[in-house]
């Protein structure tokens, strides 16, 4: 193990109408760490992600971010302790520009009286610009968002993500639907943005994940099946049996 | 008054199949002339203590000024006055005895303490009448009054009585007249208890009056049976209210089943279905007017021709805004909910303009009048018991159609995964149309029954929207069996409040209390839980 | 220079309808005083009277943009904040008439005399004194704005849901006002005022000064709604608009920043409310029916929503069209404000101000631009 755990997740369960989306669940994310998580659909990934990020209370189990006990906090203080997401979709505010998308990501007070007085200061906006340089949305800067292309937005989030500077950074399947050069570039994003923080991937994409080279923990029906590098899962019985089984 | 005059009707008819006792009562009746105001009330008591029942028009008559003594002989008879003559009849046998000029005869006259007499006397005798319910009403005006001069005739009458519900409010009237009786105490005791089981709050009153009256055993066991009473009436209470719950919860599912539909399986805000609930209504109104017109003999019906006429009318309409209006705007609730109630104010202004602003008359057919007593004093009008098994039919015909037809399968179907359902075949955009006119038609429906309780006017379904939409939120949006439980649950609160905090605050406090219901728990009494229902 | 400055603050469009407010505020009041009735420039009574009652729907008109047209909260319930502000300024004036009401009772005012009240209730206390009335004009629906959004906004009670419980709350305050042991007059309402601050409220003077307040109020709430909705609360309001949940996984409260523009717009409506008033001389528990309320949105909706000076101009628009309507053909009145609705949500969804669009640019984003070229050197 690297560094001290920086996510902890306990025998986490989580059931909608009786089926249960998490099945005790344990998990543990050093400080740092960048993790991918795969497995077949409705192994229970998204669910996971909600409940890290407070938008799903579990039925039973412990979450613990440092020494926060996320279970009793909700999303808005959730992202304020340091643990951000991008969603499955790129989910832009679209009727804001590129640039107002970026500073409203800024990590800032986020209290409505703080935001009534709030004034970008010089050095604030040069943060802006040089984030727009390195997700290569300088030109679009004064577009509306909703305007972007789906590879565009989906750079812009990971632009937001960077303003946010999260300690944790949950990431939902950042590279489906986008071609091989767009693909390598938010590989060479995410690796950038895993220098300053621990980052959980959850991804279909086995080329894409063998290109990030990290750690891999294998979702199956809600609990995990198996933890490793990619080869040695890839290896396993049990991970092949779930993967072609049936 | 009508009542009374069958009563005489009733009574002469026995008068001529029993000349015997009318010739007893004949001697009798003669003595009324004679002698002072008490012998005259003496007089009263032997006519009555005959028990005979062509006794009653003669105190009437005598009550009333009409009985007049003939100055010849001395004999009485029932005079009116024709013309310049009056013209006699025999009291006892009530044959016609000729005329007589206004000189020939004198009025007996009565004084009022005579004519107290009369009328108590008068009570105790319709206990003989021939129509079932002047029985039951004399013996519940003895009860009410306990007058022990009733007794006689009391007995005579439990002796004669065939139908048992009769009797045994004759038995707690004797029983009630007992206890004002100089009977000895165990006969007051046993009347007590035959009191304490008749739940009715007069004769609670009465028990306790009594009890303040004597002392030891009579006292205490009087208290007791006047507590029984009132706890027993507590209940009954209870059991009112629940009723009356039951009934406002029939009318809420009807008018919020339709927008169940509508706006829990579709997701669509139709601030117009009130109006789809008017135009039921009105409907109903046109119906009616038709059968008066061109089926006189049939008007008694023209309220269950109204319920196919009605649903045909709310649906198509429905499926004429859905089509021209909502379809444009799904996904856009908010919109949606802005146009439709522009439709509902056009609908509104299109009535007034036909048929006026001014209420409408729509009668209740014959054989929903008229009401089913329980003891208690628990009245249940048949009215109400007709929309209670209309709308839990409505409410049960909607389950079958959406659970067990094809239709129901495919309007599921197109609600929960539109694009696999086009993918399988399925026209989405014909379904949406009828689920709308569904909805809309239900609305309809609740139209025809209102009309029976309501104001047919262009406002009516004003009042049912927001109650609709409360209804149906409460009780979980998407399930018709949360509606069916919301409509209930709001239906029985609402009554069990407005006895203590009237009807107007007893609805603010409902209201309050939904709005904080819905905030502690958003999606209602039956949430359905899962990923699906995120917004 | 100044209008520069003005015009890169408010926008074009703003900057039009604030100069055109300041216009109309000084010149309709100077026209009904100054000219002689036979003038052709004349403004007459009855139109003054007229448009300040219009220009009270505007600013109501106004809230409700704040909160729809900015924040996504359709609420159908405003017209209960109009009210509330306009029964604390009813009652100031009710407790003025003081022994002049047919009773002659110099405190109790005449409904609670007719009613046989022996004491004035103790929440009339205070509304003889002006400073405490105006202080309720903003309590009275801020505080209600307040405890309604608390509880609705932080169990995320949104969308329909949310419009149907303002709804039920202007309808269970509507049912309150009517009783009459409310003791706020009920079926009848507050009237036969007298006069507000010793002058007389039938007086033209008195008249024009309420005008004058009216259209001051409006360009100062839109000032203050241009701001708030210009700055980076303004931009996380509408980011809850479009995509709550996102903003929530922002870090950002949304429920406190939805309370914050609720209550805020909740007292420019009481303010709307309490203006309003002593122009038209009656307040009665009408003014909560939630029909009232869902009008007030057409409006909005009509004008443009989320640019403000729209909602006021579709207020006036429409207001203006009922009152022709109303005077020529009674009974059309309904259908077209039926066919309004349908309209507007099918065909123009962004209102007559959407007709002007392109025609307004963001200004401040000029200063970003320039910051991006040094940066990109």
């Amino acid at each position: 193990m690297t560094a001290e755990t920086l996510l902890y997740l306990e025998s986490v369960s989580v059931s909608f109408d009786g089926f249960k989306a998490l099945n005790n669940l344990n998990l543990a994310v050093g400080s740092g760490e960048m993790r991918a998580v795969i497995g077949p659909n409705g192994a229970g990934k998204t669910t996971m992600m909600d409940v890290i990020t407070g938008k799903t209370r579990p039925d039973e189990g412990r979450v613990a971010f440092r020494n926060y006990a996320l279970t009793s906090m909700d999303e808005a203080a959730i992202a304020n302790i340091g643990i951000g997401r991008k969603f499955q979709k790129p989910s832009v505010f679209e009727n804001h520009t590129v640039w107002d998308n970026l500073e409203l990501a800024m990590k800032a007070n986020r209290s409505a009286v703080a935001s009534l007085l709030w004034k970008l200061s010089e050095e604030q906006r040069e943060r802006i610009a040089s984030t727009l340089k390195r997700i290569n949305l300088e030109e679009a800067a004064m577009r509306r968002a909703g305007g972007l292309s789906h590879g565009q937005k989906q750079w812009l989030e990971i632009g937001m993500l960077l303003m946010q500077q999260p300690e944790l950074l949950l990431v939902d399947e950042p590279v489906a639907g986008m071609t091989d050069a767009e693909t390598e570039k938010t590989a060479m994003l995410l690796r950038d943005i895993a220098q300053h923080a621990a980052v959980v991937v959850v991804e279909h994409d086995m080329d894409f994940i063998r290109a990030l080279g990290v750690r891999v923990t294998v979702l199956h029906e809600g609990s995990v099946l198996a933890e490793g590098s990619l080869d040695t899962v890839q290896n396993n019985q049990r991970v092949i049996d779930v993967y072609l089984g049936r | 008054m009508g009542t009374f005059k069958n009563i005489l009707s009733a009574i002469f008819f026995l008068v001529s199949v029993s000349v015997a006792s009318a010739q007893d009562v004949g001697g009798l009746v003669d003595s009324l002339a004679t002698g002072s105001f008490s012998d005259r009330g003496n007089a009263v008591a032997s006519l009555v203590a005959s028990g005979s029942p062509v006794v009653v028009p003669i105190l009437q008559a005598l009550s009333d000024g009409n009985l007049y003594v003939r100055k010849a002989d001395s004999k009485v008879f029932i005079a009116t006055e024709s013309g310049e003559v009056f013209k006699l009849v025999d009291p006892a046998t009530g044959a016609d005895a000729g005329t007589a000029q206004k000189a020939e005869i004198d009025k007996i006259k009565v004084n009022n303490s005579l004519r107290e007499t009369i009328s108590n006397a008068m009570s105790g005798l319709t206990l003989f009448s021939k129509d079932g319910k002047t029985r039951k009403d004399a013996a519940l005006a003895v009860l009410k009054s306990g007058d022990a001069t009733a007794l006689p005739a009391l007995e005579k009458a439990i002796a004669a009585e065939s139908d048992p519900s009769i009797l045994a409010i004759m038995k707690t009237a004797a029983a009630a007249a007992t206890l004002k009786s100089d009977k000895p105490d165990d006969a007051k005791l046993a009347a007590i208890d035959v009191l304490s089981k008749y739940t009715d709050r007069d004769t609670a009153s009465l028990l306790t009056a009594y009890a303040a009256t004597v002392e030891g055993a009579l006292k205490d066991q009087a208290l007791a049976a006047s507590a029984k009473i009132e706890a027993s009436l507590n209940s009954w209470a209870v059991v009112q209210n629940v009723w009356y719950g039951l009934s406002l919860a029939s009318v809420l599912l009807l008018a919020a089943i339709g927008l169940a539909i509508t706006f829990g399986v579709m997701g669509i805000i139709n601030m117009a279905h009130g109006e789809m609930v008017m135009l039921g209504a009105y409907t109903t109104y046109v119906t009616q007017l038709l059968f008066k017109a061109y089926l006189p003999g049939l008007a008694d019906y023209a309220l269950i021709a109204a319920i196919p006429m009605a649903f045909l009318v709310s649906g198509a309409m429905g499926i004429v805004i859905e089509r021209s209006v909502i379809r444009f705007l799904y996904g856009r609730p908010l919109e949606t909910l802005l146009a439709t109630w522009g439709v509902s104010l056009i609908l509104q202004q299109a009535v007034r303009s036909i048929f006026g602003p001014t209420n409408k008359d729509v009668t209740t057919p014959s054989w929903m009048s008229g009401s089913i007593d329980l003891s208690g004093g628990l009245s249940l009008t048949l009215n109400r018991i007709a929309i209670l098994l209309f709308a839990a039919a409505v409410f049960a015909g909607l389950m079958i159609l959406m659970r067990k037809s094809p239709i129901g399968l495919q309007m599921r179907a197109v609600t929960q995964n539109r694009p696999m359902a086009n993918a399988m075949g399925i026209r989405s955009s014909r379904i949406d149309a009828l689920t709308f006119g569904l909805g809309s038609g239900i609305a309809g429906l609740a139209g025809v029954a209102l009309s029976q309780i309501d104001n047919v006017s262009p406002n009516l379904g004003q009042g049912y929207i927001i109650d609709s939409f409360l209804v149906v939120v409460f009780g979980g949006v998407g399930n018709l069996w949360g509606t069916l439980a919301g409509a209930v649950t709001l239906g029985i609160a609402n009554k069990f409040l407005e006895p203590f905090a009237g009807a107007v605050l007893g609805k603010i406090i409902i209201l309050v209390a939904v709005i904080l219901f819905i905030q502690k728990r958003p999606r209602g009494l039956f949430a359905l839980k899962g990923r699906w229902v995120e917004a | 220079m100044i209008s520069q400055h003005i015009m890169a603050r408010f926008g074009k469009a703003g900057t039009v309808f604030l100069f055109a407010l300041l216009i109309v505020g000084l010149a309709v009041p100077s026209l009904n005083l100054f000219t002689s009735p036979d003038s052709a420039l004349h403004v007459p009574d009855y139109i003054l009277a007229l448009l300040g009652k219009y220009l009270c729907y505007a600013l109501l008109a106004l809230s409700v943009d704040l909160v729809w047209g900015f924040c996504g909260i359709l609420s159908l319930g405003h017209g209960a904040f109009f009210a509330l502000g306009g029964y604390a300024m009813g009652m100031y004036m009710m407790r003025q008439i003081g022994a002049r009401g047919v009773y002659g009772n110099a405190d109790l005012p005449d409904f609670m005399v007719f009613l046989n009240w022996k004491t004035l209730p103790w929440y009339w206390h205070g509304f003889e004194f002006f400073p405490f009335a105006l202080l309720m004009i903003v309590l009275a629906p801020g505080i209600l704005a307040f405890v309604f959004g608390w509880l609705a906004f932080r169990s995320r009670v949104t969308g329909v849901y949310l419009s149907i419980i303002t709804q039920a709350m202007t309808f269970a305050l509507l049912l309150a006002f009517f009783r009459n042991d409310m003791g706020f007059g009920g079926n009848n309402g507050l009237t036969d005022f007298k006069d507000i601050l010793g002058y007389s409220v039938q007086s033209p003077n008195t008249r024009a000064v309420l005008f004058m307040l009216s259209a001051l109020a409006l360009g100062l709430c839109f000032i203050i709604a241009r701001l708030i909705t210009h700055s980076k609360f303004g931009k996380i309001i509408i980011s809850i608009r479009d995509a709550e949940s996102r903003t929530r996984f922002l870090g950002y409260r949304v429920e406190n920043y939805k309370l914050v523009v609720f209550v805020t717009s909740a007292i420019m409506a009481g303010i709307a409310g309490a203006l309003y008033v002593p122009q038209v001389g009656i307040i009665n528990p009408s003014e909560f029916s939630p029909a009232n309320s869902i009008e007030v949105v057409i409006w909005t909706a009509l004008g443009g929503r989320g640019t403000l000076w729209g909602a006021a101009l579709g207020a006036i628009v429409v207001n203006g069209a009922k009152s022709w309507f109303t005077g020529v053909l009674p009974d059309a009145w309904l259908f077209m404000l039926g066919a309004l609705f349908i309209f507007v949500t099918l065909f123009m969804p962004k209102g007559i101000a959407g007709l002007f669009a392109g025609w307004t640019t963001p200004a401040k984003e000029k200063k970003n631009a320039d910051v991006l070229a040094e940066a990109a050197e």
